[in-house]
């Protein structure tokens, strides 16, 4: 068996109440030491105020080669979008 | 620069007409600036020789901390020890950024490090020189930083996604190693005539291996030209050099101090300063294994790893055991 630690990705939530974001990843025996570690290696400076690790074998990924099926669908339907319409200049802001 | 002798893997730069349709394409996003991530489709070539690159980088980063952490016991005051403390902690970290984006390529952190410690791995020569006093530590910060930093701005938008994200990280935490330094040799030029002559030789000493740490010039190597075209590379090592001597030398004459360097002048016509070469087979020498200090820096990573293995291992079964009891207690 590998006795290399395994590999946990890193999330990070900063000062001012956005959502956790994938900073990088480290190697750690355990949940617990990756949360200290991250703290070491993505903290340094006040980046953030939580931390998620979760470890990478667990991540479920798309793969690129189904950026069509996936994404495509999407470009097709312009009216998600609010400048799709034009809104006279009478109404004033919407 | 700290990957300073990459050899590209393949053969150069290859038409269009030569190229395969995934190879046609590949290249077509790098020239559309389209980052390259993990699980895209890549030539082997780009996959092997990014791995060399940035594993000799993340070495450099590790290796680097050993001629400044020689210091921080002996560090004059105790704000520039919990300053360097900082520092060579960041070198640390961006040692360990650079390891994960390797790893992105199918690498082990394992594998990096046995290539490390078994010599086939190189590492920046630039770390095979000693710190003989402070100055030294202020030198290393203004000038070895210096050139981390003229190699690692453009990196950033190197054409492989977790590069380029290490890249960004690491150089948001570069320019206070520099200014630090530069703030020793600051203290130093002004002080006393004894602080002022370590400062001028701590400057004589690391100003030709600094130069050297762009690597010797490739504007003829086909390699280069394979890296330049793939964008894990972005300028030659020539044009590197030539900025840092232009930006290093009002910096150090601000110090009051003297570039060991007869030639160097200011070249109107090129607008930018002529300069000496560096000695090429001192550089050689060193990269081959014969620096004054190589053989302390593997002594001292071979250790590291080795005196750290039961701890390693320790913390391991440890861990196993606990997610053992935890799925039986399910
Ligand atoms: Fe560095
Ligand atoms: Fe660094
Ligand atoms: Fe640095």
């Amino acid at each position: 068996m590998s006795k290399e630690w395994p590999l946990w990705e890193v999330f990070i939530r900063g000062q001012h109440g956005l959502s956790h974001r994938h900073v990088g990843s480290l190697h750690a025996p355990d949940a617990e030491m990756a949360i200290k570690n991250a703290r070491d290696v993505y903290t340094r400076r006040n980046e953030g105020v939580s931390i998620w690790v979760v470890e990478a074998q667990h991540i479920a990924a798309s793969s690129p080669e189904e950026k069509g099926p996936l994404y495509e669908p999407s470009n097709s339907k312009v009216y998600r979008h609010p400048t799709f319409f034009d809104i006279p200049e009478e109404v004033g802001h919407m | 620069m700290y990957a300073q002798l990459v050899k590209t893997a393949g053969t150069g730069v290859k038409t269009r007409e030569e190229m395969s349709d995934e190879e046609r394409n590949f290249q077509d996003r790098v020239d559309r600036d389209e980052k390259i991530e993990p699980k895209d489709w890549m030539p082997d070539d780009y996959r092997a020789t990014l791995i060399r690159q940035i594993g000799q980088h993340a070495h450099s980063e590790i290796v680097g901390q050993l001629p400044e952490g020689n210091w921080i016991t002996r560090a004059p005051t105790l704000e520039r020890k919990a300053i360097l403390l900082a520092k060579v902690q960041d070198e640390a970290g961006h040692g360990l950024y650079l390891y994960c984006a390797a790893e992105t390529l199918g690498v082990t952190r394992d594998e990096l490090t046995e290539e490390l410690l078994s010599g086939r791995m190189k590492y920046s020569s630039i770390f095979n020189y000693p710190t003989l006093n402070w100055a030294d530590i202020g030198a290393v910060g203004w000038l070895v930083d210096g050139a981390a930093i003229m190699n690692q701005v453009p990196l950033q938008r190197t054409s492989y996604g977790p590069y380029s994200r290490a890249m960004i990280r690491i150089c948001k935490e570069e320019s206070f190693h520099q200014r630090q330094g530069y703030d020793i040799m600051m203290k130093m030029a002004q002080g006393s005539d004894a602080q002022r002559r370590m400062a001028q030789d701590a400057l004589n000493r690391f100003w030709y291996p600094s130069l050297m740490m762009f690597g010797p010039s490739d504007k003829d190597s086909v390699h280069s030209a394979q890296s330049l075209a793939w964008k894990i590379k972005i300028d030659t090592n020539d044009e590197l050099r030539q900025r840092f001597v232009d930006q290093t030398v009002p910096q150090a004459k601000y110090l009051g101090l003297t570039i060991p360097d007869e030639n160097l002048k200011w070249n109107e016509e090129r607008g930018a300063h002529d300069f000496s070469e560096p000695d090429w087979a001192e550089f050689f020498n060193v990269i081959k294994g014969k620096g004054p200090c190589n053989v302390d820096r593997m002594d001292a990573r071979v250790a590291a790893w080795e005196d750290g293995a039961w701890v390693r291992d320790g913390l391991l079964a440890h861990a196993r055991k606990k997610s053992a009891t935890r799925t039986a207690a399910e």
